[in-house]
């Protein structure tokens, strides 16, 4: 009895180093050994139409109202002190170095990661992969890769847009309805903001999370169990890996960027 | 036709996202390309700065008319000495000008405020304000009350 828990936990345990390294070699197999990038150029166009372009309606949406509720909150809790003038540096340092990846992070893993994998997926039930390679076509090259390339790419475009829209939504909540002068907002903001600090560590976390979705996306859909059952939870798993991978990389990279841990 | 359309929407995508990060660089974080051309220099010590900071802006009368460039400790007069970067349009400084550091708003940002004098000579390039009031920190104010209570 428990020597079966036992083996149990052994074998489990030995999955998921398996599982690891699977993923791994997928990375390795599509970027790393054999780069073609010229050829890639009309796939990879194909791939940022559907990961980036299509995401943006989302991304501006939800940046947009986002931006609103930061500036009407901070609005009504700057006022109690007297310092509203202060929520446009409330708004863009909170919208810079967190909203911004990690909400454009979930909703890409979301809209974005979720489809990879059930298409990916797919092909794999559909034997499309195994048929591609019977024909001397790589699979890693010419599926997994432009789709890895697209999601790099895509993340931290995303999510500039989703920060100049929501710091955009904030100045028409606090500037056109609440009546903070626009002065004060831009400037307080402007004094506050470092490009080094707050941009561009933004956009490295951008670029992180934007490799860890499309790369959880990209092994689920990779590795499924080609059956419609399988596919639909390799889907979830993509949307609830990649949301935790996000979250917890956060932390570890808000304590490297601003924190002195 | 298709795969033109769908080149065009990426194209104009990957347009937007380097918009955004300029419109980041320039309008939020205020990163200027080149500083300001055909400013000038003054300086002020003070001998106490409080949370006086890089780029904080320098105003008369509430209306900005520079910045502060650097902030560094004059080792023999044990003062903090504060380099201000005024521009250029604003020729009209008079000699005799005071310096304070004023906070704007109860946790606002500290500023420097010029109050202007009545001499007729102008500062110039390099020039040194004399006049000069500290930051009011909080901490010296409650410990002044609370000395006057007791003394009471």
């Amino acid at each position: 009895m428990i020597l079966d828990n036992i083996q149990r936990l052994g074998h489990r345990t030995l999955s998921k180093c398996a599982a690891f390294g699977r993923s791994g070699q997928i990375l390795f197999q599509s970027i790393v050994a054999r780069p073609a990038p010229m050829m890639m150029l009309p796939l990879l166009i194909k791939q940022i139409y559907f990961i980036g372009v299509l995401s943006l309606v989302i991304i501006v949406v939800s940046g947009a109202f986002i931006g609103m509720v930061l500036g009407l909150q901070g609005y009504t809790i700057l006022v109690d002190y007297g310092s509203e003038q202060a929520v446009g540096q409330m708004v863009a340092l909170s919208l810079l170095r967190e909203l911004a990846p990690v909400v454009t992070a979930l909703l890409f893993a979301g809209r974005a990661g979720s489809a990879l994998t059930a298409e990916i997926g797919l092909m794999k039930a559909t034997e499309q992969l195994a048929s591609l390679e019977m024909i001397g076509v790589d699979p890693y090259r010419r599926i997994i890769a432009p789709r890895l390339y697209a999601g790099f790419i895509c993340m931290p475009l995303l999510s500039m847009i989703f920060a100049v829209v929501g710091i955009w939504g904030a100045a028409v909540v606090a500037v056109d309805w609440l009546g903070i002068y626009s002065g004060a907002y831009w400037a307080n903001m402007q004094q506050a903001v470092d490009f080094r600090e707050d941009v561009i560590n933004g956009l490295i976390k951008a670029v992180v999370f934007g490799f860890i979705v499309t790369w959880i996306a990209v092994y689920q859909g990779y590795d499924c169990v080609p059956t419609s059952e399988g596919i639909s939870q390799a889907t979830t798993r993509t949307v609830v890996y990649a949301s935790l991978a996000v979250l917890g990389f956060d932390f570890v990279l808000t304590a490297l960027m601003f924190g002195d841990l | 036709m298709r795969i033109r359309t769908v080149e065009i929407s990426v194209g104009i995508f990957m347009l937007l996202g380097f918009v955004a990060l300029i419109l980041l660089a320039l309008n939020v974080s205020g990163l200027t390309l080149k500083p300001k051309a055909g400013g000038y220099t003054l300086y002020a010590s003070f001998e106490n700065i409080g949370g006086l900071t890089q780029r904080a802006k320098v105003s008369m009368s509430g209306v900005q008319i520079g910045e502060v460039r650097s902030i560094r400790l004059d080792p023999q007069m044990l003062m903090a000495e504060v380099e201000m970067s005024i521009f250029a349009d604003v020729d009209f400084i008079s000699a005799d000008s005071s310096a304070m550091i004023l906070t704007s708003g109860l946790l606002g940002q500290q500023y420097i405020g010029i109050v202007p004098g009545g001499d007729m000579d102008v500062l110039g390039d390099g020039d040194f304000i004399f006049n000069t009031q500290s930051a009011l920190v909080l901490e010296d104010l409650v410990g002044k009350f609370l000395m006057n209570q007791v003394s009471e």
